[in-house]
């Protein structure tokens, strides 16, 4: 088990440091990265709690999908930091209360976690009967259809809303129609005409 | 105790080397098959100097490649603009890990090797984005943000013909995954998807047609431009890795792995390593085509091909894929 804990101590400890650095960087693009480097070790983490499924998704969703879009944001505009940290100071206290609220929230979580004992005892990771994607799976699809559906739903309705909110229908704009370029027909577009000399034809459009 | 870590390490590092090394020769040989078949469609010869056919011209130009001067510039942010090549390349080799050369011959078979693949592959996109914004530089942010953009979005296609694969398999496991094919391929029944995959596969590794990060007449060759020496050749290694690795998953997914075409005498003995080597170097063969014959795609009707019409067509065939097992009590387990 002593090389569970060491890899268990290195991941945690660059969970750790990367969260600081991700708000102590002074360039925004750094601190994306940092964030990044955050879930990946997450996933590490998951993975060591033999959470193997969980952790792909934080790769695939967080790593791979999110944090992209993030990095396309934070590079796309630029931030003046030194302006930012101007009003340090007026939201101190307000930082400091959400804070303590979250670590207050922590503690009471972690006190009265019921397999607190438990989770110290266990050295080693009881080898489950079935993967846990398919008792991710079990569980979902059925105790926990409702619960499942509705936070599709929220996700789906937030969808529609960032959509309609940024869409902006421009009429002077000339889209691509391909079945119309598609279903152009040789003699609707094309005319074959005798020009005579020195008086040319007429082009009607 | 400790001899056993060692122990460990020491004969899980010889599977990586033994892993690795063939991969590495594959890729350069790839690209000597890719560079030859583009000329032959165009009615050239291709490479043929160096060595036998031509074969060693990889090995050359690499060689030259290590000879140049890299060359960072002053703008670029130097730690990133370093670490990018590296990201893709390692991220390349990375995702080889689960993949299976026959029944037992892996170096690791992972529950959720399906999803450990896909995770990897989304993962490239990382390298671009850092090469194109550490070079700090107009063409190479612009091919980033539009590599960024595409890799994204032909990934939600990809992710949903995983799905159907995994409907008619039941798990995320390859060695599973291609032993489910033994009665049948999936190419065949699930035919559609399987062409879904490969033109997605081409978008996702920023091949032509779908190649606009680097669209040397727009972008002079995206985010690329910056770099010289090895560190673009390590670009371009790693561009041919993905592209096997895709070829690889192609294969995995839809033409039955290491299992011979039919169960019968002269197929069933050639060992099964084979058999993936060659059906990868068939999909290869047919990207090496597309890059030959295709026009590059404009970029509007890149995201209308993969937004309108890959994933409303995948997500179909989801739906379509598990009404049908699910009608004729065909789910697995």
């Amino acid at each position: 088990m002593l090389a569970h804990a060491i890899i268990f101590y290195f991941f945690s400890f660059v969970v750790i440091a990367s969260s600081v650095m991700v708000i102590s960087s002074k360039n925004t693009v750094h601190a994306v990265f940092f964030l990044i480097l955050d879930f990946v070790s997450v996933a590490c983490l998951f993975i060591m709690l033999g959470a193997e499924f969980l952790g792909m998704i934080t790769l695939i969703v967080y790593v791979g999908a999110v944090a992209v879009l993030f990095l396309f944001v934070v590079m796309m505009i630029n931030i003046n930091f030194s302006e930012l940290k101007t009003g340090f100071l007026d939201y101190l206290p307000f930082g400091m209360l959400i804070g303590v609220v979250i670590f207050i929230e922590l503690v009471m979580m972690i006190s009265a976690w019921k397999y607190k004992a438990e989770f110290i005892v266990t050295k080693k990771i009881a080898k489950p009967l079935v993967s846990n994607t398919e008792s991710l799976g079990m569980i979902i699809y059925t105790d926990y259809i409702l619960f499942f559906q509705i936070s599709g739903l929220i996700l789906l309705v937030a969808m529609i809303g960032a959509i309609v909110l940024t869409f902006r229908r421009k009429d002077s704009l000339r889209r691509q129609d391909i079945t119309t370029q598609v279903s152009r027909e040789r003699d609707e577009s094309v005319e074959l005409r005798d020009v005579p000399n020195f008086k040319g034809v007429k082009i009607n459009d | 105790m400790i001899s056993e870590y060692l122990n460990i390490i020491f004969f899980d590092s010889l599977k990586i080397l033994a892993l690795l090394m063939p991969v590495l020769i594959a890729v350069a040989l790839i690209v000597w098959v890719d560079r030859r078949v583009w000329g032959l469609v165009q009615l050239r010869k291709g490479p043929n100097v160096v060595g036998p056919f031509g074969l060693l011209q990889t090995a050359a130009d690499a060689l030259k490649y290590i000879f140049k001067e890299i060359i960072i510039p002053a703008g670029a942010n130097k730690v990133i603009f370093v670490l990018a090549p590296v990201v893709t390349m390692s991220l390349a080799l990375l995702a080889w890990a689960v993949i299976p050369f026959g029944e037992n011959l892996y170096v690791t078979n992972i529950n959720v090797g399906i999803l450990y693949l896909f995770a990897v592959s989304s993962l490239g996109v990382y390298g671009i984005i850092m090469a194109g914004w550490a070079s700090n530089s107009k063409y190479p942010f612009l091919g980033a943000l539009r590599s960024a953009a595409q890799m994204v979005s032909y990934e939600v296609s990809i992710g949903f013909i995983i799905v159907t694969v995994l409907l008619c398999v039941g798990s995320l496991n390859l060695v599973d995954i291609v032993v489910a094919q033994k009665k049948i391929w999936f190419a065949i029944p699930l035919f559609p998807m399987f062409v879904i995959f490969f033109i997605s596969a081409l978008a996702e590794t920023n091949r032509p047609p779908f190649d606009l990060p680097e669209a040397e007449a727009e972008l002079v060759s995206g985010y690329q431009t910056e770099y010289s020496g090895m560190m673009y050749a390590l670009f371009w290694l790693g561009e041919y890795a993905n592209i096997l690795l895709m070829c690889a998953l192609g294969s995995i997914l839809f033409l039955g792995g290491w299992l011979p075409p039919l169960d019968i005498s002269p197929f069933n003995l050639i060992p099964s390593p084979i058999w993936l080597i060659l059906k990868i170097l068939l999909l290869f063969f047919v990207f090496a085509l597309v890059k030959a014959i295709v026009p590059r795609y404009r970029y509007d009707q890149l995201m209308r091909l993969g937004w309108k019409v890959f994933l409303p067509i995948s997500l179909l065939w989801v739906i379509l894929t598990s009404s049908v097992l699910f009608y004729f009590n065909l789910l697995p387990n």
